[in-house]
């Protein structure tokens, strides 16, 4: 017999007999109630407190705000899809700017050092945030691959505040996840963190030292 | 700094040491302190008990229903373009990694945490075949400088301070004596990217498998995880057949209770959820991705309907955390690879009674672990059965079953047994006891190698509460 077949056997054929399988409520995990303030409110408190930065801008400023960012931080390389609205309208508003851009529609095994060693920042989309832990959601794609928001020292994530919701669960349940999970789907909230330094916290050990999500809003900024 | 040897055999020995060393006392009280607190904060605004009630009610739905689940796990990931392996046993386990490995010609093996590999010795494996096998999650990497074991199951390297940890890294990469914490993680980042970068295969665990979608989940903050698992051009994830959960949707609560339960944090930087490999016109990712599933005694637990419990666990170490025994011996003591309660309610059928026969009683039974585990175990009464099983008084259903019983022993409580249910018997006898009291031994085990041995009264309770009465009535009289 495999072990496969040995494993599922000794399970089925189980001492005690069958189990009976409660039934769940999730009650206690979705139902916040905030309104888009508060959902705001939320998210900024809470990835602030783990360290990412958060900026306001509006639909029309973000680029400008963007800029901004780019010089502030002294970023030289940003690493950027092509297709995705954000990119695209990103690389339009940088032509002026010093910055270089770096395409990212490339298999890794072509520039995986550039991406490791000359990059300095990543900027991606997000497909939303979550208000009750700050965290950004991505699926990664072909266009904007998993290793932006991971390899360069700064993410730069661009997320809009129509699309922060209030829980996990919540996003979920409301995008049919189950249904359609891609490749990869990854929550972010904040830069990289370790405390394994006796319980020192210390950031960027593996991933970015720095997170800034710019947060776009549908009227002007408060 | 020497390295040790530690055994759940010498665990009495261990616990000695360990106890007459102030720096290990330190660093764990400090440490788990800080945990505790943190843990207590992070909870403030939730409701705690309905949470813990739905995690434990959410990993009891996906035991009862195992078998399927595992089915259609395995079924999912391999629509999904995942392979999926199944091993009875940790060696079995580490076979199937190493002929992957060699199949894709490895030599350099980049790992993300993973406790079933501690647990099966996968980097020894590994490194007697030739295949390095490096450690990417600081803690873990720290302490395989160090050449030792991890002493946490989400701290690996809380037993060591910062001047130790400057001076494992002085002697071992050449980096600066200093304190500055900072300057080390910098460091430990520069040498593990050399390492992402050139490794042929990333192995990691798993935090939960999510049977209906097919989807490996990982629970993160640096980003070791997401690097083992995004850039070498193999993956492969090693967990216990028990880290199954049904939906998506039971991800969330068993997220939210692991993360707090755990360090205290709302969320982890990184929640990495993997469902496969790398698609035709995606960029990066990995060409393979392997899922080993490893029983290990698990199917064995899982026949009993009280040791079935132990299969709850959700790996938070927030019952070590809260153990008293845990901060004063901390986690190498134990001589196991998941130390404090929760090893002390699993190894036993990893290794069998005979190797661990003193950890279930290494408790006070205070039950604060119990009491912290967000899924509910039992972790005080299964530490109760594990002594039955231990002095045969169990169902016999734990490999060792009956290692500590003692003849004498069982003969003495049956006495007493029988003499406390047959009063005259009862009353003869501690006359008698109370008038050889002299004869009694001073030295009764360890019982008495911090107390002196109890003395039975010259009158016993009864006799004396006799005489007072009679005295009372005769005095009433007058
Ligand atoms: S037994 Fe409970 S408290 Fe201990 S590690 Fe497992 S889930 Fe956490």
């Amino acid at each position: 017999m495999s072990a496969r077949e040995s494993i599922l056997k000794r399970l089925r054929e189980r001492t005690d007999g069958p189990l009976q399988a409660p039934e769940s409520d999730f009650t206690v995990v979705t139902g916040r109630g905030w309104d888009t303030g508060e959902r705001i409110e939320r998210f900024e408190r809470l990835i602030g407190s783990v360290h990412g930065e958060v900026i306001h801008a509006t639909l029309t400023d973000w680029t400008a705000k963007l800029a901004e960012v780019l010089t502030a931080k002294s970023i030289r390389r940003l690493a950027l899809g092509r297709e995705h609205p954000v990119p695209v309208a990103a690389r339009a508003a940088l032509l002026d700017h010093e910055v270089e851009l770096v395409d990212v529609d490339r298999d890794i095994e072509t520039w995986k050092r550039e991406q490791f060693e000359s990059v300095d920042a990543g900027l991606t989309s997000t497909r939303g945030g979550i208000a009750e832990t700050g965290s950004l959601w991505l699926w990664p794609t072909p266009d904007e691959p998993r290793l932006i928001s991971l390899v360069p020292p700064i993410h730069i994530a661009i997320l809009d505040s129509e699309t922060i919701e209030d829980t996990f669960f919540d996003v979920i349940e409301r995008h049919g996840w189950a249904t359609e999970m891609p490749t990869n789907a990854l929550l972010v909230s904040g830069p990289s963190k370790t405390a394994d330094i006796e319980q020192t916290l210390a950031y960027g050990v593996h991933g970015p030292r720095e997170l800034v999500v710019l947060i776009r809003h549908p009227q002007e900024a408060t | 700094m020497s390295v040790q040897q530690f055994t759940p055999q010498a665990f009495h020995r261990q616990a000695h040491e360990a106890l007459g060393d102030p720096q290990i006392r330190a660093n764990f009280r400090r440490a788990m302190d800080g945990l505790m607190t943190k843990r207590r904060d992070v909870f403030t605004d939730w409701d705690l008990e309905t949470l813990r009630e739905l995690g434990a009610n959410i990993r009891l739905r996906a035991l009862a229903k195992l078998p399927d689940l595992l089915e259609q796990l395995e079924t999912n990931c391999q629509t999904n373009g995942i392979r999926v392996h199944w091993a009875e046993d940790g060696e079995a386990a580490c076979r199937i990694i190493r002929e992957l490995c060699e199949a894709r010609g490895a030599k350099s093996v980049i790992k993300g945490k993973s406790m079933v590999s501690e647990e099966m010795h996968l980097n020894a494996h590994l490194e007697a075949a030739g295949i390095e096998a490096l450690e990417s999650d600081l803690g873990e990497y720290l302490v395989q400088l160090n050449e030792q074991t991890p002493s946490h199951i989400i701290m690996p390297a809380i037993h060591l301070n910062t001047d130790e940890i400057s001076e494992i890294m002085h002697d071992k990469t050449g980096t600066e004596r200093t304190r500055d914490v900072d300057y080390m993680t910098a460091a430990a980042r520069a040498q593990l990217r050399e390492r992402f970068m050139s490794a042929d295969v990333g192995v990691s665990g798993v935090n939960f498998a999510v049977a209906e979608t097919g989807t490996l989940c990982l629970v993160e903050n640096e980003g070791n995880g997401r690097m083992t698992t995004t850039v070498p051009p193999m993956h492969i994830a090693v967990t216990g057949i028990e880290k199954v959960v049904e939906h998506l949707r039971d991800v969330p609560p068993l997220y939210a209770l692991l993360t707090r339960s755990a360090t205290g944090q709302h969320v982890t930087t990184y929640f990495n959820m993997i469902s496969s490999p790398r698609k035709p016109g995606e960029h990066d990712g990995p060409e393979e991705v392997h899922l080993v599933l490893v029983d290990n005694g698990r199917s064995n637990i899982y026949q009993d309907d009280e040791l079935l419990d132990t299969l709850r666990c959700i790996r938070c170490g927030a019952c070590m955390n809260h153990c008293p025994v845990y901060t004063r011996v901390g986690g190498h003591t134990y001589g196991t690879t998941y130390p404090g309660p929760i090893g002390k309610i699993l190894m036993p059928h990893m290794l069998g009674l005979e190797a661990t026969k003193d950890l279930p009683s290494a408790s006070s039974l205070c039950g604060a672990c119990g009491e912290v585990c967000p899924v509910k175990i039992p972790i005080p009464d299964l530490l109760v059965r594990l002594r039955k099983e231990a002095v045969g008084e169990g169902r016999g259903n734990v490999p060792g079953a009956g290692v500590k019983r003692n003849r004498k022993e069982v003969a003495a409580w049956k006495s007493w047994q029988w003499l406390a249910t047959h009063p005259a018997a009862w009353r003869g006898s501690t006359a008698v006891a109370g008038k050889l009291r002299g004869l009694a031994p001073s030295r009764v085990g360890p019982w008495t190698e911090y107390r002196s041995a109890p003395k039975l009264a010259k009158t016993s309770l009864h006799a004396l509460v006799k005489a007072h009465r009679r005295a009372k009535d005769e005095g009433g009289e007058s």
